[in-house]
């Protein structure tokens, strides 16, 4: 009984990866079609100009978000590990967002970064009327926005993750540092730090996963704009499959996105391989 | 630490948490507040007068798109979607992990790795299939199309999740079982779920939350009337842009965000626990 719904929870997972990439050699448009057309679509796709601001914009996300997010983390965990009062309700405070969808929080800061009735709106009631907050109408910022609610929503994540690394650092470790007469600073720096490596390389990639896939929170924070300033390769694929009606271009797209993952996962994964048979032969 | 040193600390991670708060106080202020009053002043302020009645007309009589019956439908479809899916995935991820980790069986570690890659490859290589095979068997644009599919690919974070956790469990305790004649539900009834409890918590809070807060299967593979909560909200954002109503709309993103809130104050720590499981991998 188990059996059926084990194998297909496996197999569609090989299979619907298969017809994906099998569909982006074909010239499928709004129904699938089974000629081979080669690197048609993904030659197309490259040279539109809609996929080559969305990869830029990637780049640029992915690479602030990881690191905002990681930071942040990293100093909320730090500044938590001081024997702080209230640390639970602390805690729960900065994890609340990742339980809520990224549908909801984009629609929220969308409403407090919009220039005409949020942030701005209430600087410029307040007096200071040359105040100006527009970036989710600037072509050039509005990426930012995203990147700003990106990094409210995940640091917390980070956070609860470093935090229980630092909370598993050995005791013995952090005494012998003392002896030696390390200060808070040089303690973390050189004694904690150094032994969170893996958690930090985990956090890592599934940060730059969740950039990647990014979808909801830009659907729901800009809708990818103005015109297609903050347009990222998810929503690229979805408007060649859905909006556009080709599918094969929209495969091409979708296999594109699943390189760039690739391209973070298969060294985390040959990492981790290397580093368990390092611990297996010592 | 010198004393000013930990005040510093303390007022620097209270004030961060207080502006981590800013956008639900922000959110829970506007929905008390009139579209009147949002429209004077700013999105940021606090209630003039008490708008309860923003509540009753988003969960009922609000417009998304061109149908005027408040959020009320499209809760009701995340529920559900959401509630089955969450059970369902659950219960067959339980016995697929116990399958996997304590039956044994020719190539469990194969269908293991395969399950588990399902974590990893995203939702956009799965959206043809998934249309195609919602069309052949009829499935397209209904809730019970969003229970398989959410069942099928949650599989993969529940057997994971399960699966660790029963790798624990000792052999000889399976080994009794056998000598005692119990078979393999009889022994995962008797012997396994019991010892569930933890772990099936975990499951269930990650399940739930993930498939409440799903967009883009929703959104994609359902329209209209069938629409679940995430895709009626980004409708009706959309809707309002000419008369802005933006009290009722607070008041709906706070309905569409209460059932995960709900079960993150309640179950934080599984919260916790699945989000950290499911990084360690």
């Amino acid at each position: 009984m188990i059996w059926g719904p084990l194998l297909i929870a496996a197999a569609h997972i090989v299979l619907f990866a298969a017809w994906t990439i099998w569909m982006s050699f074909t010239s499928s448009t709004l129904m699938p079609v089974s000629d081979f057309v080669g690197l048609r679509n993904y030659n197309l796709v490259l040279g539109t100009r809609n996929w080559k601001i969305a990869f830029d914009n990637l780049l640029l996300f992915s690479s602030s978000f990881v690191v905002l997010t990681m930071l942040t983390g990293l100093v909320l965990a730090i500044l938590l590990d001081q024997r702080i009062r209230g640390e639970n309700v602390l805690r729960s405070i900065f994890l609340y967002p990742m339980a809520v969808s990224f549908v909801v929080t984009g629609v929220v800061w969308s409403w407090l970064l919009n220039p005409g009735m949020g942030i701005q709106k209430l600087v410029n009631d307040l007096g200071w009327t040359g105040f100006r907050f527009d970036w989710l109408i600037d072509r050039e910022m509005a990426i930012w926005t995203i990147v700003i609610a990106g990094v409210w929503q995940a640091s917390g994540f980070a956070m609860a993750l470093i935090l229980a690394g630092l909370r598993s650092v050995e005791a013995d470790l952090i005494k012998a540092a003392q002896i030696d007469g390390a200060g808070p600073v040089r303690m973390y720096v050189r004694v904690i730090l150094p032994t969170l490596w893996p958690i930090l390389v985990a956090v890592l990639v599934i940060l730059l996963q969740m950039a990647i896939t990014t979808f909801d929170l830009v659907r729901a924070l800009t809708g990818g704009g103005p015109g297609i300033a903050t347009q990222l390769p998810a929503l690229v694929v979805y408007d060649f499959m859905f909006q556009r009606g080709q599918l094969g271009r929209g495969a091409a797209a979708a296999v594109l996105m699943l390189l760039t993952l690739l391209l973070v996962l298969v060294p985390h994964a040959v990492w981790k391989y290397a580093q368990r048979r390092r611990a297996a032969h010592a | 630490m010198p004393p000013w040193g930990r005040l510093l600390a303390h007022a620097v991670i209270w004030g961060l948490g207080l502006a981590y708060l800013v956008p639900l106080i922000v959110v829970v202020l506007n929905s008390l507040r009139t579209a009147q009053e949002i429209a004077q002043t700013s999105m940021i302020g606090w209630p003039e007068f008490w708008a309860f009645g923003n509540y009753a007309e988003a969960w009922s009589k609000f417009c998304v798109a061109q149908t005027c019956t408040g959020l009320q439908p499209y809760m009701w479809n995340s529920a559900a979607v959401t509630i089955p899916a969450t059970i369902i995935s659950t219960l067959l991820g339980a016995i697929a992990g116990y399958a996997i980790s304590l039956w044994r069986f020719r190539g469990d570690t194969w269908i293991f790795g395969l399950v588990t890659l399902g974590i990893f490859l995203p939702q956009q290589m799965r959206l043809i299939p998934w249309t195609i095979v919602l069309r052949d068997i009829g499935l397209m644009n209904t809730l019970a199309g969003l229970v398989m599919i959410h069942t099928i690919q949650g599989m993969s974070f529940t057997t994971l999740f399960c699966r660790n956790y029963y790798v624990s469990i000792p052999q000889d305790l399976m080994k009794a079982a056998r000598i005692d004649g119990a078979g393999f539900f009889r022994t995962f009834l008797r012997i396994v779920l019991p010892l569930s409890p933890p772990i099936l918590i975990v499951t269930v809070i990650w399940q739930f939350t993930h498939i409440w807060n799903e967009f883009l299967y929703g959104v994609t593979f359902t329209t209209g009337s069938q629409q679940p909560v995430t895709a009626a909200l980004i409708g009706l954002n959309a809707t309002i842009a000419d008369v802005p109503q933006h009290g009722v709309q607070s008041a709906a993103v706070v309905i569409a965000a209460l059932p995960t809130l709900l079960v993150y104050l309640f179950g934080g720590k599984y919260f916790l626990r699945g989000l950290t499981a499911g990084a360690v991998k």
